[in-house]
């Protein structure tokens, strides 16, 4: 038969380079910038989670929110609810911290941001990882990832929320509406955020009609994948921004409840 | 105006080998492989390199320029500092035949273990009728040029040769993807994308979308796609429990 192709060499050997890479660009300063990133949100949210100012009438600090506990102020509390009882006595924001941020950390853009900046699997490209055996998340923990659809869900919930929790900072601090102070907006503006980053999730691309192999018999289907495939291209940017909103959002509002800030202009 | 540019470039046979200095000079609106070319003409007849069409379409001259997978012949000179050492190495996933050239059969293998498309029996050749919605997302990955630097790029083999036989890498996964999405294909390849093709090592980093010289947007538009079918598939109760009350399947 007659050769096409090259013989393989006799040693299948790659390239015998020594070095980690032979990049010469700034490869570490984007995930040096993402772990700093990251980790002043994981800190900043660890402080918030135990911090007692997260209600001025009318808002409520999204870190708080919804507040379903009975410590919660009576203006606090999410549709007046308090359906966990006297004997919880921890920060209200534990209650529900798990659904955002189970949401953030199974999302398919944060497990690129922290597999590259904190787990260094790899760095950047085309520069080596350092561990020495890799299987993925073809296996526990890392297969548990494949949860992020129901993360989605609960997003969706708490995302509706949060838009709620803006509408009522249309309100002054004694009930009356018509108020828009700097936390209105911030509120507003960060609920925007954080609808355009949940509903450009990949799951909600593929919960629309991703899953789909012919959009053409489902037209209102593929209308919303075409629009969630708009925010989807800018997930990345929507999740860094919501993530900031957020952490503003909050930060602004302990600082009204803490006196910092006063009406009429908060 | 020409000038005259320092080059690394990786010389030696199946692995074994260094990195070698060279002067060469580079000429206005030339491209790397242009240069590389020169050195073969000029100074080292005997240096190895594999190139087609100088156009970035037959994804021959996938090489590492300066450590990142780059198409010589679509790495522009202008792009380097005049006075820049610029380093030119094969692909370092793939074994080395000489010099710059490697042995990228792997991929030919990963590309024989994928079942062809497979469409309904009833249906011949000819009488397909499919709308264009229906076919864009498979034709964004027809773009592919196999320059093979998506699984160059990728840590899950280039970090660990062990992982491939168990991996098929980013550029049949998508593969995978495209054949999965298209309307007429009958086969189900959500068990065999994850079981046997590996698709559970991608970690979405990513960066065979950075590398991919026709910006096909590989993680976005296939792996993570592929991956949201396989968990209907397998990790999905909910989806399970739908398809066995409705007995949904191929919508």
């Amino acid at each position: 038969m007659t050769q096409t192709t090259a013989e393989s060499p006799t040693s299948k050997q790659r390239a015998q380079l020594k070095v980690r890479t032979l990049r010469t660009d700034r490869w570490w300063l984007v995930p040096a910038l993402t772990f700093a990133g990251l980790m002043s949100f994981l800190i900043y949210g660890v402080w918030a989670i135990f911090d007692k100012s997260y209600f001025a009438e009318p808002y409520i600090a999204p870190f708080s929110s919804p507040c379903l506990a009975t410590s919660c102020p009576e203006g606090a509390r999410f549709l007046g609810l308090a359906p966990f009882g006297d004997w919880y006595g921890l920060p209200p924001g534990l209650l529900i911290l798990g659904l955002p941020g189970g949401f953030r950390l199974t999302c398919y853009y944060y497990r690129k941001s922290y597999y590259r900046s904190f787990w260094l699997s790899p760095p950047a490209c085309a520069v080596s990882e350092p561990h020495k055996k890799y299987s993925g998340e073809t296996r526990l923990p890392l297969i548990i990832q494949n949860v992020h659809r129901y993360f989605f869900y609960l997003a969706v919930v708490i995302g509706a929320i949060l838009a709620y929790d803006a509408v009522l900072a249309f309100r002054d601090e004694h009930g009356n509406w018509g108020h828009v102070g700097l936390g209105t907006i911030i509120l507003v503006a960060n609920a925007v955020l954080i609808a355009c980053y949940t509903l450009g999730c990949h799951s909600c691309r593929h919960i629309t009609a991703g899953r789909l192999n012919h959009f053409s018999r489902h037209p209102i289907r593929y209308k919303a994948w075409t629009f969630v495939s708009k925010l989807n291209a800018r997930h990345q940017q929507f999740a860094w921004a919501s993530m900031y909103s957020v952490m503003i959002a909050d930060l602004y509002v302990r600082l009204v409840a803490k006196g910092v800030i006063n009406f009429p202009f908060a | 105006m020409g000038y005259k540019a320092k080059f690394r470039v990786w010389r030696g046979e199946g692995g074994e080998g260094q990195l070698e200095d060279f002067t060469v000079e580079v000429n206005e609106g030339e491209v790397v492989l242009d240069v590389i070319h020169r050195l073969q003409a000029t100074q080292v007849p005997d240096l190895a390199v594999r190139w087609n069409c100088k156009a970035g379409k037959c994804g021959s001259c996938s090489m590492e320029i300066n450590g990142r997978p780059r198409l010589g012949c679509m790495t522009r000179m202008s792009t380097f500092e005049e006075t820049e050492t610029i380093t030119v190495t094969p692909m370092r996933t793939f074994p080395v035949i000489k010099d710059l050239v490697c042995d990228v059969s792997f991929n030919y293998q990963k590309a024989r273990e994928i079942p062809s498309f497979t469409p309904p029996k009833d249906v011949k050749p000819g009488e397909y009728r499919m709308q264009q919605i229906d076919v864009e997302r498979s034709q964004e990955f027809r773009k592919c040029i196999e320059c093979f630097m998506c699984n160059n790029v990728c840590h899950v083999i280039r970090d660990h040769d062990e992982n491939k036989p168990a991996f098929a890498g980013p550029r049949f996964l998508m593969r995978i993807a495209e054949l999965d999405m298209h309307p007429y294909d009958e086969l189900d390849r959500k068990e065999s994308a994850q079981e046997e093709h590996g698709l559970g090592y991608c970690n979405i980093t990513k960066c065979c979308t950075e590398v991919c010289p026709e910006h096909i947007k590989i993680t976005d538009n296939a792996l993570i796609p592929m991956k949201e079918r396989v968990v209907d598939r397998k990790y999905d109760p909910l989806v399970w429990l739908g398809s066995k009350i409705f007995k949904r399947s191929g919508v």
